[in-house]
């Protein structure tokens, strides 16, 4: 590496929204080195201000202001650990994947920069079992090192296929080489992580921004997006076709058209994957992908999952077949998670079947309110949101299946869910 | 400082001991999980409530200050 390098090309990179995609170019360390230079090494804390003058939020669903994370972690001092969490759990998602694939210097840039912020020399990055994407990260990180990039040395984990291994505290547990089960927040993560140390957990799509905000600046980042929620974010877009792709979008742009929904008519949009809120489509096609419009509707965008279900599907069987999949894959550490959840799928299951019992909507109801917020993560929260929105959004063909009929042309299942129920300690390491 | 009731739920086993202490702030769910109150818990209460955590058999109940 030289210094001819180390001058980014802001022209090519600072064209805001007409300048996308910011993140999705395909790049191996040469290339990425020629475009960005080496990452912009400023300083402990440095980076902090500049984040928060951006107004980046975390991209792994919480949508948390990634600067107030920073701090925390600068402030608790005492040789903190900084993991880029990779590890996306919704079935439905690929976005964090396909940058790994795509750009993965970017993540590594932005683990770097964020452990400098920190003051970590100690960094992690957590990913699922993908044997090509693990080697080719492993071909990364080794061509940094010869290229003497990379200051907080990054050791690779694996997470688990378990839908709660990217939680943060189970991230944590994880690489403390436990099993990825969620723990009760207090002391949090920020304050007592990986060996106890206060630990960044940032996902990889925020940290992708993060490297970017470090060389081109918080108004750079804030020229595509909303005031309010500012910059690009990666979608995973499932459209009523069948077909799945990625997208790098600004913050704001309709769901219609992620969707393609005049082209691609759908009868409902899942908003925000297996955690998130079903709407029709009508009501979905013209709301912006933006917290402030989605959030009255119940909805968020999380980490940017849409899926549109298509005419000819019924709603109904694929709420059944997620719910389930949500209650086999709870940690099954509280009790509401574990009476509940289980509970609410059967009882789902009943309500989609022909004359169910009279009380049984009753019942559904009061498991859902136990269920909810009770938990030492968000799955019954979640969980809990996904089934109401179904119950409301799938309400005329709930009608229909008690008389005993289905609406539905196909019966062959649109939302993938995975195979395999944890059944051991094991399944979760 | 006024203080809240808090449960560890992955630390609780349901005994239910908690709800038989401090009624006035615990109940049990049908699984016979506590279900706490969120308002805090007053100085004619503290006894009680300080009692309810030191004896809870899972150690799974916290006083932690009011958020």
């Amino acid at each position: 590496m030289t210094a001819t390098h180390a001058l980014p090309r802001h022209d090519r990179h600072s064209r805001g929204p007409g300048g996308l995609p910011r993140l999705l170019q395909a790049m191996d360390l040469d290339a990425h080195l020629a475009a960005y230079g080496p990452p912009p090494y400023r300083g402990p804390r440095q980076l902090i201000e500049v984040v928060a003058a951006a107004g980046l939020t975390g991209r792994g669903g919480a949508g948390f202001p990634a600067a107030r994370k920073l701090t925390a972690v600068a402030e608790a001092g005492r040789g903190a650990v900084v993991v880029g969490n990779g590890a996306e759990s919704e079935p439905a998602s690929c976005k964090d994947k396909q940058l790994l694939g795509t750009a993965p210097h970017l993540v590594l840039d932005g683990l770097q920069l964020a452990a400098e912020a920190v003051g970590a020399t100690r960094a992690y990055l957590y990913v699922h079992p993908h044997p090509r994407l693990h080697q080719q990260l492993g071909s990364a990180l080794a061509a940094r090192a010869a290229a003497g990039l990379d200051r907080a040395e990054v050791q690779l984990v694996t997470a688990p296929p378990r839908f709660l291994a990217g939680e943060e505290s189970a991230v944590v547990s994880r690489i403390n080489g436990g099993p990825a089960l969620p723990r009760f927040k207090i002391p949090p993560v920020h304050q007592r992580g990986v060996a106890g140390a206060p630990t960044l957990v940032h996902n990889v799509e925020t940290l992708a921004h993060l490297a970017q905000i470090a060389r081109y600046g918080a108004s750079w980042f804030r020229a595509a997006g909303a005031a309010a929620e500012p910059g690009t974010m990666l979608a995973t877009c499932r459209r009523a076709d069948g077909t799945v792709e990625v997208v790098e979008t600004a913050i704001g742009t309709p769901l219609g058209e992620l969707l393609r929904l005049p082209d691609l008519p759908a009868q409902a949009v899942l908003v925000g994957g297996y955690h998130g809120t079903w709407l029709t489509s009508a009501h979905a096609a013209a709301l912006p992908l933006a917290n402030a419009a989605l959030r009255p509707a119940g909805a968020a965008a999380g980490a940017g999952l849409l899926a549109a279900l298509p005419h000819g599907r019924c709603g109904v069987t694929e709420a059944v077949r997620v719910v389930r999949y949500l209650a086999a894959e709870s940690a099954g550490q509280c009790g509401p998670c574990l009476n509940g959840l289980p509970r609410i799928a059967a009882g789902l299951a009943e309500l989609a079947a022909p004359r169910p019992r009279p009380g049984i909507r009753a019942d559904l109801e009061r498991w859902a309110g136990l269920a909810e917020r009770r938990g030492a993560c968000h799955h019954p929260d979640g969980s809990v949101r996904f089934l109401r929105s179904a119950l409301a959004i799938f309400g005329t063909e709930l009608t229909a299946h008690a008389r005993g009929q289905c609406t539905a042309t196909s019966s062959r299942p649109f939302l993938p869910v995975p195979a395999g129920i944890p059944a051991s300690q094991a399944d979760w390491t | 400082m006024n203080q809240q009731l808090r449960v560890n739920p992955t630390a609780c086993t349901g005994h239910g001991l908690c709800a038989e202490l401090l009624p006035e702030r615990v109940t049990l769910d049908e699984w016979g999980y506590p279900v706490i109150s969120a308002d805090p818990v007053p100085a004619q209460l503290a006894r009680a409530a300080r009692r309810a955590v030191t004896d809870c058999p899972a150690l799974a109940l916290m006083l932690v200050a009011d958020r």
